[in-house]
């Protein structure tokens, strides 16, 4: 497989096209002088999955939740589809690392909390909260409370949350790590499939490298002290080999030491 | 069979049948002279009920006790969750409670009665001065640690500050907030009949004084053990409240 064929026309359109998000010169000091990010720029383009990996204190989580509007940051400035970003909008939607579901609410009622929030009437919410609670696997679940899912299940319902609201670009907080390792490794692939579906703008933070060369069209390696994006791997591997053959894949594997070899010095 | 011996309600059963049974030996014994059996307590109960001495001693007694419930509950769990969203009301009115709940209460009646005098006010006041604080502190305790990621998920979502408190926080909370109005209802109760003992004998004070000062030791009990029925009844009625009104995903699981 030639790295270079597959790779020029993919970014001849992206060139042209303006990104979903574009993170311009961000810059994040918590109260205390942490210096969470410093004068970040990166662009993510529409309809691609990019991942953003990188060891722990990087700002990776940071940086999602300021595109996401819940943290503001210091200095710089955050577009969603040409606007900037001041607080949460209809443009983005959240799946939390802990999946942050009400335990007293039904899965039903949590997957169209959202659309509750937003003040959509029941029946109609409840309609399209029917809808991606079928697309995650869940039918049959609707009435169940969250304490009788297993952990991969909760996470379905999160996504189904995400999903419901029909957002342009979906944020994921490590939205895998807190599942077991068979629930994740489904999880992957069905998220792939998700984002050739969906025709949606994925962020996916995550500190797992199998995970992002995986999962990504795109990974965004993030270091700490300063914070930065170090480089910009683009994993070259054939989606069509199915999930299995792709794990045991040279090229797969060689991009997870490359990334490796550079996180390395970072660990510890 | 094993299924019906470890019911819960047979076990609940089984409790009751122990105490009283204990009891009833106990004053058969007996302990003192100014202890009665529990079927000497129970027929002084009936006795009590069919001369009208109850139903003319408990709307004197509920009055004050209904009145500063309400009040506390309304009061309380209100400040509560103002406390627990914001520092500068928790600086301001925690030192407050916290002060109420560890004062000596029966020290406090007479500078109560000064001001207040012998009515209703003073005895609603004792029976807040019981309940209240609990029911602060347990509301803005259970408010203030609401899991963090719950309520980002409200912003993110685009929540009004009015829907995350009322949709994420306040059921979020309410586990706490009924165990603080339990707690505090039970302090209510208690509260109500110490106003009647050390204020003005009324109600079920006054039953519980006056028979005790005529060594009707039965009758005493039984107005004692009316009071600790109802406060029992009220206390379950609030736990199946809770269920049904926010929770009732711990509702399924029982």
């Amino acid at each position: 497989m030639n790295l270079a064929e597959k790779i020029s026309p993919v970014n001849d359109t992206s060139a042209v096209e303006t990104p979903a998000v574009s993170v311009k010169g961000i810059s994040k000091v918590y109260p205390g002088g942490v210096q969470a990010l410093d004068n970040m720029t990166l662009d993510f383009p529409k309809g691609e999955l990019i991942s953003l990996l990188g060891p722990s204190g990087c700002g990776k989580t940071t940086l999602l939740k300021i595109i996401a509007g819940l943290i503001p940051a210091t200095s710089g400035e955050v577009l969603v589809n040409d606007k900037p970003v001041t607080r949460p909008g209809n443009d983005r939607a959240f799946v939390f690392q802990d999946f942050a579901l009400m335990p007293w609410a039904t899965v039903m009622r949590n997957t169209a909390f959202g659309l509750e929030l937003r003040g959509m009437d029941k029946s109609e919410r409840e309609a399209i909260a029917e809808k991606y609670i079928k697309d995650v696997g869940l039918s049959g679940f609707e009435h169940s409370y969250p304490h009788e899912l297993s952990g991969g299940m909760r996470q379905r319902v999160g996504l189904a949350r995400a999903l419901s609201m029909d957002a342009d670009v979906l944020l994921m907080d490590e939205p895998f790590s807190a599942v077991d390792e068979q629930t994740r490794r489904k999880f992957q692939e069905d998220l792939i499939r998700l984002v050739e579906v969906e025709k949606k703008t994925f962020i996916f933070v995550t500190h797992s490298i199998e995970e992002a060369v995986y999962v990504s069209d795109k990974i965004a390696l993030l270091l700490p002290r300063p914070s930065r994006v170090s480089e910009i791997i683009r994993p070259d591997i054939c989606r069509e080999l199915g999930p299995d053959a792709m794990r045991r894949d040279s090229a797969y594997l060689d991009t997870v030491e490359q990334i490796w070899s550079s996180l390395r010095s970072y660990v510890e | 069979m094993a299924q019906f011996i470890v019911h819960p309600r047979t076990l609940k059963i089984l409790s009751f049948i122990l105490v009283f049974s204990a009891w009833e030996y106990a004053g058969r014994i007996p302990v003192s002279p100014a202890f009665p059996t529990f079927l000497e307590t129970m027929a002084a109960l009936w006795d009590l009920i069919m001369d009208g001495s109850m139903l003319k001693a408990y709307p004197e007694t509920l009055k004050p006790l209904a009145l500063g419930v309400i009040i506390s509950t309304i009061f309380g769990i209100g400040s509560g969750i103002w406390m627990g969203l914001s520092r500068k009301a928790e600086w301001f009115g925690a030192p407050i409670f916290i002060v109420m709940q560890s004062a000596p209460l029966a020290a406090l009646i007479p500078l109560l009665v000064m001001a207040y005098g012998i009515g209703l006010t003073a005895k609603i006041l004792v029976v807040c001065i019981m309940a209240m604080p609990v029911i602060v502190l347990n509301t803005f305790n259970a408010v203030r640690n609401t899991p963090h990621s719950l309520t980002e998920m409200g912003r993110a979502f685009q929540g009004s500050q009015f829907d995350i408190i009322m949709k994420i926080i306040v059921p979020s909370a309410s586990p706490l907030i009924f165990a603080g109005l339990r707690l505090g209802v039970s302090a209510g109760f208690i509260g109500a009949i110490l106003a009647e003992l050390l204020i003005t004998p009324t109600g079920i004070g006054d039953l519980i004084s006056y028979n005790q000062s005529i060594a009707e030791y039965g009758k005493m009990y039984a107005a004692i053990f009316s009071i600790i029925v109802l406060s029992v009844i009220f206390l379950e009625l609030l736990e199946k409240a809770e269920h049904s009104l926010f929770r009732p995903d711990k509702r399924e699981s029982l």
